[in-house]
């Protein structure tokens, strides 16, 4: 991302900021889940970028919105801080645990060893009713922020500036990540593994780490969610959650960091919106877009944005 | 213990037999056109769906009794016959020289919209067909007794995996399968006509995948969602076996059949992770699968 990029990430993040005092308290809460959605996108994005295709971010979502309700229940933890940090670790320490396995497989093996993961901790929230709640799920009290309890009404504010600024935070470090040496083997993984490895460098640990850094990312996003929604359920880990995921990216496009969460307000509202007036057909209508920009625009809508560069110049 | 050591053989033979159906069209598939075939799932519940119907629609006609059984492979065959090649010939085939991310991709798209389909066809409530599975009654082994149904499903897997085996080792057809499976880039250059050969080995998958969901339909309660469950197994199953091989199959489908029932049997607990567990171990000592062959990587 070159100055302009920046430029126009903070001030599109002040305005975000600024939307929270000004718009509806529903709309608000929308863009409260597409931020945290979003952040799980960027992590299929940062993902994609080397060329890998995960159906099973959810298992870090899940874990993260699950990692803050076992703090609330087995530790009496409140403070939302707390657990935004707690899930962020547990996400992350799961993946590197897994990624040591699932770190040697590529293409449609590491999709569907992703997709395999992500469904043993589905069965098992299902399973394990006495600790997870089974098919209920949990529920996530209204938790602290900074010490302070805010007020039911004023909280879906202080909940979306919480998740504004995580999702800040999080854009900025991926990208610090990918402007790294480490982030632009990320892409050299893409194009030739066997290159990469003659220039001296990892591929395993170079895909290692994105995969840990991917479940941060993810995990983050989950407890977000689970923070605004104030609720958890095993259908988090399901893996056509980590589809949507994929279908947000693939919406957005993975040329920047800021395009998962481009595709993901539009996928929040498209969702909302389908879900009253088609309840039965708004998946085909999202299968039937993704079929579209698979064959038409591949790398998503960010793309749209070179076209409108193309005419000024002109 | 004779009698636990029988039930885990046969709940694993019936479970097998299951697997190995479907396993043995995403197989085929992959080994032929090198897509990984999530809307694989989708057929098999159309079949499913397919053949709820046509069941229903025999039971109301006074017709001959055991004739219900033929609307199983009607189902199977009417669902592959005409979902196979349009799928194939309408979206697949601007696919295939993608990389294999985007062919994913647009396999789940075709997967989320059958899923839509399917409830609007068949709306959402859950659809009952038992008539087939009561009809046979129950047979006994030993102490136990078994639904006779599930011993004709174990039969179908048989003689569909005998049938599938003679086609593509004896046949001319089968053999250029074969040929594609093993070397895509000599057998386009020694002149097999691709875009024919994908249709065939497409609709083929496709007819399997329905079947087994056509002979599962009056075991279960046929309802939305069914197809998202299988894939997951089909292709562990696969992956257990070797990416386009029919031994692959067959051996990886009584693989995790009878150590599922084991556990299931034994250590209930372990159940959902068995599968996961071999399919971990094969992947680290046999990436390739137990039937798979080495591939070379191009530089």
């Amino acid at each position: 991302m070159n100055s302009r990029g920046i430029l126009v990430g903070g001030l599109s993040f002040v305005g975000l900021g600024v939307m929270g005092f000004v718009l509806p308290q529903w709309t608000v809460f929308l863009l409260s889940l597409a931020l945290a959605r979003g952040l799980a996108a960027l992590s299929v994005a940062l993902l994609m970028r080397a060329g890998l295709v995960s159906f099973g971010q959810s298992l870090f979502f899940a874990t993260g919105a699950y990692g803050a309700a076992f703090l609330i229940r087995l530790f009496g933890v409140r403070e939302a801080v707390v657990l935004l940090v707690g899930a962020v670790v547990a996400s992350m320490a799961l993946a590197a645990l897994a990624g040591l396995w699932i770190a040697r497989y590529r293409e449609i093996f590491f999709a569907m060893l992703s997709l395999a993961f992500t469904m043993i901790l589905y069965g098992w929230l299902l399973k394990a009713y006495w600790i997870t709640g089974g098919t209920d799920g949990m529920r996530i009290p209204p938790p602290t922020v900074l010490g302070v309890a805010w007020p039911i009404d004023r909280l879906r504010t202080v909940l979306y500036l919480v998740t504004l600024g995580c999702t800040g935070l999080a854009l900025g470090l991926t990208h610090l990540f990918l402007e790294a040496p480490l982030g632009y083997a990320v892409r050299a993984v893409r194009d030739n593994e066997i290159r990469l490895e003659y220039l001296g460098s990892s591929v395993g640990q170079v895909v290692y780490w994105t995969y840990v850094l991917a479940a941060g990312l993810a995990g983050l996003g989950g407890v977000l969610m689970a923070l605004n929604v104030g609720h958890v359920d095993p259908q988090l880990a399901y893996w056509t959650t980590a589809g949507e995921f994929v279908f947000i990216t693939l919406l957005g496009g993975t040329e920047s960091v800021l395009a998962p969460f481009l595709g993901a307000v539009l996928f929040e509202f498209f969702r909302t919106y389908a879900l009253k007036y088609a309840p039965y057909t708004w998946q085909m209508a999202l299968g039937g877009m993704m079929l579209l920009l698979v064959l038409f625009m591949p790398r998503g809508l960010w793309t749209l944005r070179h076209l409108r560069f193309r005419k000024a110049v002109s | 213990m004779l009698d636990t050591v029988v039930v885990i053989g046969t709940d694993g033979l019936i479970y097998a037999a299951w697997l190995f159906l479907i396993a043995l069209g995403l197989s085929l598939i992959y080994g032929v056109l090198r897509v990984l075939n999530i809307a694989h799932g989708s057929f098999y519940a159309l079949g499913a769906y397919g053949a709820a119907s046509l069941i229903g629609l025999y039971g109301r006609q006074d017709l001959w009794l055991y004739g219900i059984y033929l609307m199983l492979p009607l189902a199977a065959l009417a669902v592959g016959g005409t979902v196979g090649p349009l799928v194939e010939r309408g979206v697949l085939r601007w696919m295939y020289a993608r990389e294999p991310v985007y062919q994913l991709l647009a396999t789940y798209a075709l997967f989320l919209i059958f899923e839509d389909l399917v409830k609007l066809i068949w709306g959402v409530d859950p659809i009952y067909a038992y008539a087939p599975y009561t009809l046979l009654g129950e047979v006994s082994i030993g102490a136990i007794t078994y639904p006779a149904y599930s011993l004709l499903l174990i039969g179908t897997a048989v003689v569909v995996g005998v049938l599938v085996g003679v086609f593509i080792r004896r046949s001319r057809t089968g053999r250029v399968v074969v040929a594609m499976i093993e070397d895509p880039e000599m057998s386009t250059a020694l002149g097999v006509d691709v875009p024919r050969m994908s249709v065939l080995a497409f609709t083929l998958g496709t007819v399997l995948a329905a079947l087994g969901g056509a002979m599962t339909a009056p075991m279960i309660a046929v309802m939305p969602g069914i197809g998202a469950e299988v894939i997951v197994l089909a292709f562990a199953v696969v992956v257990i076996g070797g990416l386009g091989s029919l031994e692959g199959a067959a051996i990886g489908a009584l693989l995790i059949g009878l150590l599922r029932a084991a556990t299931v049997h034994l250590i209930p607990v372990l159940e959902l992770f068995v599968i996961y567990l071999v399919m971990a171990l094969v992947l680290i000592l046999r990436p390739r699968g137990l039937w798979g062959r080495l591939e070379i990587r191009r530089l």
